[in-house]
């Protein structure tokens, strides 16, 4: 089913690419949502390398999978994958967040090829999700709609409406994609709102819930494939257990990583510290 | 009784001084539910409802949503006559409008209902950057604008045009009468954004139909001439001053009507036009707080255009209103035809 080129390239190396990509971003604007990125481009490379069928070439095919992403500052994340994927060119890399460029700093539907939605006001992405999941099956479409929110996002009400009209709709072509990295603005997600254990919360909703290493990309790989086989008809949840700065140590230690601040230098030695670790294709 | 604390708390209690009707008893709250219809009038039942069904005979791409309230919006019409194409989204406003995003997006055209009060309050991040930040063709199709309940505050949206007239992208709509509202229906079906609109429901009153009134979009039509008084009106306060209009008359004060029932985009060169006419007083008029509706928008648009002439606001204050029974309201805040009538003399 995959629509795009270069299949034959693995998926550790799709996410060396994206976190390269988004570390070249972060170098443009000397700061940002690096820390995200790093983290989540495993289950990235899985949902652009493995789970999503897209057409590079036209963003708004009508038989694509769509990925709706409500955390609007993950987009330095998903520009990274999408010039990996060839929705985007790598040549504006260097625009990102700059005056005129087709990437800003927080994702919006109108600015950027392959951009579903509008994030950014969290709380969102759910229930946008909830309604083209409705439009799909009224239009007989077998495509999947994977929303990706975070932990944070969690907190905002208007999410578990969604939870619970995802369950009411048996909305099985719904795939929401937790990013549970425990970081937000003011600090550890876990100890801003009370976060019971994840899987069984959601699965008290009615959910097909699954937990995993989302930096382990066996068991990403696996989630995925489990959640859109699942025969039931009900909504999917992948909870991704992620680390903040993953695959640069120095920047994996740092207490703040909710906007992490990388010095100038910094930059060179983190793409230095990636490229040794690059696999083979 | 001299207790402080007592006084203290028994001033947080408004004085209300009810009045009787003729046959010594009090009037009673409407319920929410309740029709607004004039006694004596033509009415029409479920104006909104009934357009909708009759639209999506030839619209597969209209669906319904609401948020627990489509007996009190008259959506169930549309859901008796299309039930798979109905979503009852559960007492859920924020879903229901992103879910509304959603669909729009899938290529439909979504009418979603709800009371004025939880679509602009509860949902407005929602109407947002959901909908209008992407101008897509959601319906948001509102009951109980301004005070047409005397539930209190809680269900009396008197700052809904307010705060949707700020929301960029947005058109907002606020039909007279049943008429109105049926071709206002058909026509922001037909419009390819978004859009607010305001909503009467149940046994809705005939007015317009005795003026051959077709709506359009964005215009405001003068209903009747007049060289005294030019009232600039919205919603039912149209009903209302052209009742007011004949009373008038009779004490010799000639007063035109020109109606506005889309707030946003105003229809600016109309309203300075008629204005700019000089020689009358202009009266806005809406079912509305004073702050931030049409009689402000129109007040603008006057001074941006250079048009000074005389102008007055006939609103609602700028207050949490009372609970009680509509007819004392209305009279109370001064948007009934009495109230109107004896407020416009004195500024004359």
């Amino acid at each position: 089913m995959m629509e795009h080129d270069r299949a034959n390239v693995s998926l550790a190396r799709r996410a060396y690419a994206i976190r390269r990509n988004a570390l070249l971003m972060g170098e443009v604007q000397g700061q940002g949502y690096i820390g995200q990125a790093l983290g989540v481009a495993d289950v990235l490379a899985v949902s652009y390398f493995h789970a999503l069928n897209y057409r590079a070439d036209d963003p708004e095919w009508e038989g694509r999978d769509r990925f709706l992403l409500s955390i609007g500052h993950y987009a330095i994340a998903l520009y990274a994958a999408m010039i990996e994927a060839g929705i985007l060119p790598d040549t504006e890399i260097e625009t990102y967040g700059m005056d005129d460029s087709r990437m800003p700093m927080s994702g919006m539907a109108a600015y950027t090829p392959g951009m579903e939605i509008t994030g950014g006001s969290l709380g969102h992405g759910l229930g946008i999700a909830v309604g083209m999941a409705l439009g799909l099956k009224r239009k007989n479409n077998p495509a999947f709609v994977y929303n990706m929110l975070s932990d944070g996002e969690l907190g905002e009400g208007s999410t578990w409406e969604a939870v619970m009209s995802a369950v009411q709709w048996k909305l099985d072509n719904l795939i929401a994609i937790v990013d549970f990295n425990d970081q937000q603005a003011d600090g550890k997600t876990t100890a801003a709102l009370a976060q019971v254990p994840e899987v069984g919360r959601w699965q008290g909703f009615g959910w097909f819930a699954q937990e995993v290493d989302g930096n382990d990309m066996d068991a990403v790989v696996a989630a995925f494939d489990a959640a859109r086989a699942h025969p039931d008809p009900v909504p999917r949840v992948i909870i991704c257990q992620t680390k903040m700065c993953k695959g640069v140590p120095f920047l994996e230690d740092r207490e703040i990583t909710h906007f992490v601040r990388v010095e100038p230098d910094e930059w060179a030695r983190a793409l230095e510290i990636l490229d040794k670790g690059k696999p083979d294709d | 009784m001299t207790d402080a604390s007592l006084s203290r708390r028994k001033s947080k209690y408004r004085p209300r001084t009810v009045p009787v009707s003729e046959d010594g008893k009090k009037l009673t709250t409407s319920a929410m539910i309740a029709s607004l219809d004039a006694e004596g009038r033509d009415t029409i039942a479920a104006p909104f409802g009934h357009a909708l069904v009759d639209l999506a005979k030839s619209r597969s791409d209209i669906v319904g949503l609401t948020a627990d309230l489509s007996k009190y919006t008259d959506l169930h019409v549309f859901a008796k006559a299309y039930p798979d194409r109905f979503y009852q989204m559960g007492m859920a406003e924020q879903v229901m409008i992103s879910a509304a995003a959603g669909l729009a997006r899938e290529g439909f055209t979504p009418f979603a209902t709800t009371y004025a009060v939880f679509a602009s309050r509860r949902a407005y991040d929602f109407i947002c950057m959901a909908i209008a930040e992407e101008n897509l063709p959601v319906k948001i199709v509102c009951a109980l604008p301004g005070l047409t309940t005397g539930y209190g505050p809680s269900h009396q949206a008197t700052d809904d045009l307010a705060i949707m007239r700020a929301m960029p992208n947005l058109t907002v709509v606020d039909p007279c009468d049943a008429i109105e509202i049926d071709q206002a229906t058909r026509a922001i079906a037909d419009h390819p954004g978004p859009v607010y609109m305001r909503l009467l429901r149940g046994n809705v009153p005939n007015v317009l139909g005795e003026y051959g009134y077709q709506f359009k979009l964005g215009q405001a039509q003068m209903i009747r001439d007049g060289n005294d008084v030019l009232f600039v009106s919205t919603g039912f306060m149209t009903m209302r001053v052209l009742d007011a209009a004949k009373r008038l008359q009779t004490d010799g004060i000639d007063c035109g009507v020109l109606h506005v029932p889309t707030i946003k985009p105003l229809d600016v060169s109309t309203i300075t036009a008629e204005a700019g006419k000089g020689g009358r007083l202009v009266v806005t008029a809406e079912n509305h707080s004073i702050t931030g509706g049409l009689g402000e928008a129109v007040g603008a648009a006057l001074m941006r255009a250079g048009v000074n002439v005389p102008f007055r606001q006939i609103a609602l204050p700028d207050a949490f209103l009372d609970a009680g029974a509509l007819p004392t309201l209305h009279d109370q805040y001064g948007i009934s035809v009495d109230a109107v009538t004896a407020t416009v003399k004195s500024w004359l």
